[in-house]
């Protein structure tokens, strides 16, 4: 496996991922994929025995994973949300928004790129996560 | 207009700060071009056919003067001395240098303005009717919606790797001046009981698939639009399809799952974002359409005009527009003067079109989707002023609409997409029909021409379309009847086997021949076109 | 003849491959032979190059002429401002 960047206080899972099909009929198991095209939605029952979802980014102009990550975390999904595949470092500011907190790059990224990126932008214009105080909010108190 | 606050600010100066560093990697080779690619896209920066292009956003085709005077000294700085505007209301650079588009970005941000999301596939720069805010027609100021909808559409975390690029349009009048319904999502303020909202519309474009959008959603409060667009861009991230480029658009989503139910699944989607806080509160609205208040206009003016000279009385018929307020009107300054280039300004004219405005209109310009200027609103008595001002620096073209005000993309003399040029076909078409009278006589007509398949010259939406094609490694240009990007939105039909560059003119002028011997009371040549069909226009250019 | 060119990674400018080095100029691009694929590659990676690529062309009296206009036209500058071209004797309709 590739090295996890990970922003979580508890350790990035292990467990093997499987796919979205097959977790349907695993009741064990507890850590999914999601491939571009599958419907995050299709977990929603299930989110309480997640542990980890891996979204796979075969290619990093396909954008489908971002709808993926927010629509579990509006779901009220807590548990560990991790890009894998071909994510770039300019891409990790806008995955952690989306609700990212574990990256497996098929490349390695040099952690102090990382940082860098995440702090690029003071503020946001949009209230993607839930946590963000979008600058409409700051502006009106 | 809108100013920037201490957010605003910050977030375009990050963005200069972040492109720097972008850059830096790319030039240093920590970045490969394949990776820095939809980096630079986001930033407006192409390699096309000669250098890298910048393309620099005009938000809602809004400008200060302050602004105008930036893009000169661009062009002067950075580039060989000219700008091209553009049919997206934005304004293109051809021969800029990577290693400086950082201290572009950063002077651009001292006049808080940017070029972010010019390209790549996510949300582009919001467009709207020109006339905004000074037309006689509109129900509200489209602007303050178009501005909310660009700070939401700014570095949106969900969208910036759609399926294909996204265009956003908005107006407030049943005339639409800015081809709505040729956009991915259009919006039409219309009033309901007393209030303002928005209809919707969506899934149409113009490219290799040219569709007038349908309406998805008859009335959205001002109060729910993020939401309500957010929804149709996630559904439109989810489903939109991702195989093929050519068939990405959310068109082709809208037409082949039908329109039904893509708003079906817009709903759904909504009234679930409905319940996340994502909309601002109804006091940014407020806020930003506070920017928007009228200027200081004056009252009590005179609406005479003094036409006794003949030059300026025949340039205030073709180029000024009725105002909503009295003693005030809207002037067009024509970017095309017969044989130029269309859209293309020098340095010193857009210097020039600053100043007048910044004399004359209130501080304020506006660039239209036909690639010409607007002083949005000019006293009646300063018009001669005016015009002689435009005409000593060749800008005083009266020829609003008609047939030498033609739109081009720069076609196959600037862009590695195009197939032919477009340029000389335009000047070509625009020395044919020089005579003022003649054009005059001929009336409104659309002229639009696209060097290729991806239409950024509007071609499907002319009165009269040119679409320039390969064939067999010679340009050739096929010809299009009885489009239009107007309220009464119709695409245009092929009339028939294509053309070399001279053929083509010589074909329009039989067209327009036919037409003047045919024409009904008041008919324009579309209006024609519509009522007689396509056969007797092929009879005469093919027979 | 098969021909290599691209853009300057920092200019932008099109730029054509001379055998030892890169050219603004057409006139000056060598016959690569097989060894295009190579080329490239070797000077892409050494950011010499930026999009460089392949085109066809004919060895003529003034130097090699592309096939495809596009490659014409990039040689010569847009041909609706002849002031800023870099070298307007390229013919770019076939004759």
């Amino acid at each position: 496996m590739a090295d996890v960047i990970s922003f979580r206080d508890d350790a990035a899972s292990q467990e093997p991922a499987v796919s979205v099909d097959s977790f349907a009929g695993q009741s064990n198991a507890t850590a999914v994929r999601i491939e571009p095209g599958e419907d995050a939605r299709a977990l929603l029952p299930d989110l309480g025995r997640l542990s980890l979802v891996e979204v796979n980014f075969p290619a990093f102009g396909d954008g489908r994973g971002y709808s993926a990550a927010r629509i579990l975390r509006e779901a009220g999904y807590t548990g560990e949300l991790r890009a894998v595949g071909d994510v770039l470092p300019d891409q990790i500011l806008a995955m952690r928004r989306c609700g990212f907190d574990s990256f497996a790059p098929r490349a390695p990224i040099d952690p102090a790129l990382v940082e860098a990126r995440l702090a690029a932008y003071p503020d946001v214009y949009q209230k993607v996560a839930a946590s963000e105080r979008p600058i409409w909010s700051l502006r009106h108190g | 207009m809108y100013q920037y606050d201490q957010y605003d600010q910050a977030m375009v100066d990050a963005r200069v700060a972040d492109f720097r560093d972008q850059t830096r990697r790319r030039l240093s080779g920590e970045m490969t071009e394949e990776q820095f690619r939809p980096l630079r896209l986001m930033n407006g920066l192409y390699l096309q056919l000669h250098a890298y292009m910048l393309r620099v956003a005009i938000p809602y085709g809004t400008l200060s003067a302050k602004q105008m005077k930036m893009l000169a000294h661009i062009a002067r700085k950075y580039d060989k001395d000219y700008g091209h505007f553009t049919t997206r209301q934005n304004i293109q650079y051809n021969w800029i240098k990577l290693e400086d588009a950082p201290d572009i970005l950063a002077d651009l941000a001292t006049v808080e303005m940017h070029a972010i999301q010019t390209s790549g596939n996510c949300i582009r720069n919001i467009s709207a009717d020109q006339y905004a805010g000074v037309a006689a027609d509109e129900v509200a100021d489209p602007r303050p919606w178009a501005e909310l909808l660009r700070q939401w559409s700014s570095f949106h975390p969900e969208f910036t790797y759609l399926p294909r690029k996204f265009k956003i349009c908005v107006i407030a009048s049943q005339e639409d001046r800015a081809a709505m319904r040729l956009h991915d999502i259009g919006i039409e303020l219309v009033k309901r009981d007393g209030i303002v909202g928005a209809r919707v519309f969506a899934g149409g474009g113009m490219g290799r698939t040219p569709i007038v959008g349908p309406e998805i959603k008859d009335f959205v409060a001002e109060e729910e639009i993020i939401s309500y667009v957010e929804a149709c861009l996630r559904v439109y991230n989810r489903y939109g399809r991702r195989d093929n480029k050519y068939k990405a658009r959310i068109k082709i989503l809208v037409s082949e799952i039908g329109v039904d139910e893509y708003r079906r699944q817009v709903e759904e989607e909504w009234a679930h974002m409905k319940t996340l806080g994502i909309d601002p509160p109804v006091a940014e609205l407020a806020r930003i359409r506070a920017h928007f208040a009228d200027p200081a206009f004056e009252t009590g003016l005179s609406d005479e005009i003094d036409r006794s000279d003949p030059d300026f009385a025949l340039w205030v018929d073709s180029q000024v527009i009725a105002h909503r307020v009295p003693g005030y009107a809207i002037v067009n300054v024509s970017l095309k003067p017969i044989g130029g280039i269309p859209g293309d300004a020098s340095s010193a004219q857009i210097d020039l079109i600053a100043d007048l405005g910044e004399q004359y209109s209130f501080d304020e310009l506006r660039v239209t989707h036909a690639q010409n200027i607007v002083l949005p609103s000019v006293k009646k008595a300063d018009l001669y002023a005016v015009w002689q001002k435009l005409a000593a620096a060749g800008l005083a073209e009266a020829n609003l609409d008609l047939i030498t005000d033609i739109i081009a993309c720069p076609g196959l003399d600037y862009c590695s997409l195009a197939n032919a040029r477009s340029i000389p076909l335009s000047q070509k078409i625009s020395e044919r029909f020089a005579d003022p009278a003649r054009q005059r006589d001929i009336g409104e007509l659309k002229l639009k021409i696209s060097g290729c398949i991806n239409a950024c010259g509007h071609h499907h939406a002319g009165h009269i379309g040119i679409l320039g094609v390969d064939k067999r490694g010679s340009e050739n240009y096929q010809l299009l009847f009885g489009g239009s990007g107007a309220e009464d939105a119709s695409l245009g039909r092929i009339v028939g086997p294509g053309f070399d560059e001279d053929g083509v003119v010589d074909a329009i002028e039989k067209a327009t021949n036919l037409y003047l011997d045919q024409r009904e009371q008041g008919e324009r040549f579309l209006d024609t076109y519509r009522r007689i069909g396509i056969q007797p226009f092929k009879e005469a250019i093919y027979g | 003849m098969i021909i290599a060119t691209g853009n300057d990674l920092s200019t932008g400018d099109v730029i054509w491959w001379t055998g030892n080095g890169w050219s603004r100029h057409v006139g000056d691009a060598v016959d690569v032979g097989t060894e295009g694929e190579a080329i490239i590659e070797r000077e892409a990676a050494a950011r010499r190059v930026n999009v460089a690529y392949l085109v066809e062309a004919d060895q003529t009296p003034d130097g090699p002429l592309p096939h495809h206009i596009k490659e014409r036209i990039r040689a010569s500058g847009p041909t609706v401002r002849t002031d800023l071209a870099i070298n307007t004797a390229i013919p770019i309709v076939k004759a």
